[in-house]
């Protein structure tokens, strides 16, 4: 039985893969092309204005930012669009039919979008090298916040895929939400520079703690507490995780 | 072959959200190694008990076994017997041929190089070996429908379910798919098939089962059924005389000059027909049947369905009418 469940894993995974592969253009090209218009922008021409934030240059500082800012929305957008067009082709119904558990369907989805999330988070961080030189503090915070910002906004997604009935649907949470919550998570500032109550503010975005986490992993700096942001993700991701397994194992939108 | 049927559903009832009782308790068994035609007009409830079977459509009360395997406690040996062909296209028209059947056999667990060669076995016997490069939406019609069944063989069902597989399709190769199901079926898969041609019904299916209103109203044997057929009508072309055609002990009109329905019982021998166009001196030209034997059959099965349902409904009413009126006195 394990095996049966291993293999239908891999071949969900293997799926995933390919698809996003296949249209590389429209997965991992963009975000390359977005990002260096930051690093151009924010980074040379701005950030050379901007002087030092938290003791490093304004384009070190940024990067860490940027990178996370790429690997939140290519999970999300690969999970979500991916889930959402074979429930509107139907072909999910290859993956109803079959003896595929519901948490195996979910770590298939999800490990798709983990792939696209860090081939995109490398792609971009091979960029960044091209602007700025940097050592690496952490190996190992950068890998742990990778991975959980990763699965925790593929399940996001998948949430958003299981929940939407148009494609409309599935714009409005990146456009309304991820952005918004992205750009005021502290990609492009410290949030020691904002007023006091802004800085309580952000603590309820929880974009806050992984774009800290991944700072730390890359320059030493946070903002907030390591252990705070470890446990709110691990947090969110439990939390999330239970809600996608209990709907799509409801049946919800996927069967009559 | 295996005493267990292939297909046991016991009291099984669906009730939609929005109110629609989709199925009203059905009781249906399949022996294994059958050749089953699931017929009913649209909205009957063929679809959704195949839904419920195949794990799309979540049942609201009942029972479901696939080869002995209850789909409440024994979900995945249960869907390892089975492979559905629905009705409507339902793979991703942007992955290969290949793609699409590999990946399926993934989901059942075969490992890569097993279920490449299963894939390119079936993809062979299904004449698509050659697409197997080819995204699925560059392929014709035919090809669609045969790729849904490779892809529903891959894993090697006990049991395949086709929701209307020839809908649409050209006659050579719904003829050429008739073949292939005949010798999968000889090979030992069960095989439950819905569809709108009684012919294909009653060239391919040993039992048969008329759904209607979300009730088995038949389910027999089609050399049983089709012993029921008391009249057929056909239709006689003949060169038309100036005299008008009489043909006694016989209900008969005349669609134009030339041309007349009769309908034939089996009581009658055909010879008493011929013998009074031969007094009358009419030559005949061509006969045909009016409509395949079953069609006629069904037709009157599901009036007499109908009847029922009304019956049952107006006994209802009134004995509602009754209880609020405090009991017919």
């Amino acid at each position: 039985m394990n095996s049966l469940y291993w293999i239908a894993l891999k071949s969900i995974w293997r799926k995933e893969v390919t698809r996003f592969m296949r249209i590389w253009i429209q997965t991992l090209l963009p975000p390359v092309i977005t990002m260096s218009l930051y690093f151009v922008i924010f980074g040379n021409l701005i950030g050379s204005r901007v002087g030092e934030m938290g003791g490093f240059s304004y384009m070190a500082f940024i990067v860490p930012g940027l990178i996370m800012m790429s690997v939140i929305t290519n999970s999300y957008t690969n999970v979500c669009s991916s889930f959402f067009s074979a429930k509107f082709q139907h072909n999910i119904e290859e993956l109803l039919v079959a003896p595929v558990p519901t948490h195996i369907i979910i770590l298939g989805y999800v490990g798709g979008g983990v792939a696209r999330g860090i081939c995109t988070g490398v792609l971009v961080t091979i960029v960044s090298m091209l602007f700025v030189k940097y050592e690496v503090h952490s190996w190992f915070f950068i890998i742990c916040t990778l991975l959980l910002t990763s699965i925790l906004f593929s399940l996001a997604g998948l949430l958003n895929a299981v929940y939407a009935k148009s494609f409309d649907d599935i714009s409005i949470v990146p456009t309304f939400v991820l952005t918004p919550l992205t750009y005021l998570g502290g990609v492009f500032y410290s949030l020691t520079l904002l007023p006091t109550f802004w800085q309580w503010v952000s603590k309820f975005n929880p974009i806050v703690y992984m774009i800290n986490g991944f700072r730390y992993g890359f320059l030493g700096i946070t903002d907030v507490s390591l252990l705070i942001t470890f446990s709110i993700l691990i947090l969110f991701l439990v939390v999330l995780y239970f809600i996608v397994w209990k709907i799509i194992e409801s049946g919800r939108g996927l069967r009559s | 072959m295996s005493s267990t049927p292939a297909l046991e559903i016991v009291a099984l009832k669906k009730r939609y959200k929005n109110g629609v009782e989709a199925l009203k308790g059905i009781d249906l068994t399949v022996q294994a190694g059958d050749f089953y035609a699931l017929l009913g007009p649209n909205g009957a409830g063929k679809s959704t008990t195949i839904g419920i079977i195949s794990s799309l459509v979540t049942k609201t009360s009942g029972q479901v076994k696939i080869f002995g395997y209850d789909l409440d406690r024994d979900l995945v040996k249960a869907k390892q017997q089975l492979g559905l062909v629905p009705q409507e296209f339902n793979f991703n028209p942007f992955e290969t041929v290949l793609q699409i059947v590999v990946n399926q056999a993934g989901y059942y667990g075969l490992p890569r190089k097993k279920a490449l060669t299963r894939a390119e076995k079936y993809l062979r016997i299904l004449d698509l070996w050659d697409k197997r490069s080819s995204r699925a939406r560059m392929l014709s019609g035919g090809m669609k429908r045969r790729l849904m069944i490779a892809r529903a063989l891959v894993h090697e069902p006990k049991l395949l379910i086709l929701d209307e597989p020839t809908a649409g399709v050209d006659i050579e190769l719904r003829r050429s798919m008739w073949d292939f199901l005949r010798q999968i079926n000889q090979q030992g898969i069960t095989i439950i098939l819905t569809t709108h041609y009684l012919e294909e019904a009653e060239m391919l299916c040993r039992h048969i089962g008329i759904i209607q209103h979300g009730n088995l109203i038949t389910n027999t044997s089609m050399r049983d059924l089709l012993a029921n057929i008391e009249s057929e009508t056909i239709i006689l072309d003949y060169e038309p005389l100036s005299k008008p055609i009489k043909l006694d002990g016989f209900t008969f009109v005349e669609v134009e000059p030339g041309t007349i329905e009769v309908k034939v019982n089996y009581k009658n021998n055909l010879n008493i027909l011929f013998e009074l166009l031969n007094e009358q001196e009419v030559k005949v030209v061509s006969m045909r049947n009016k409509t395949n034997r079953l069609e006629e059959l069904f037709v009157d099965i599901l009036r007499q369905g109908e009847n029922r349902n009304e019956s049952q409904n107006i006994s209802q009413n009134v004995s509602q009418n009754a209880n609020e009126n405090g009991g017919v006195k």
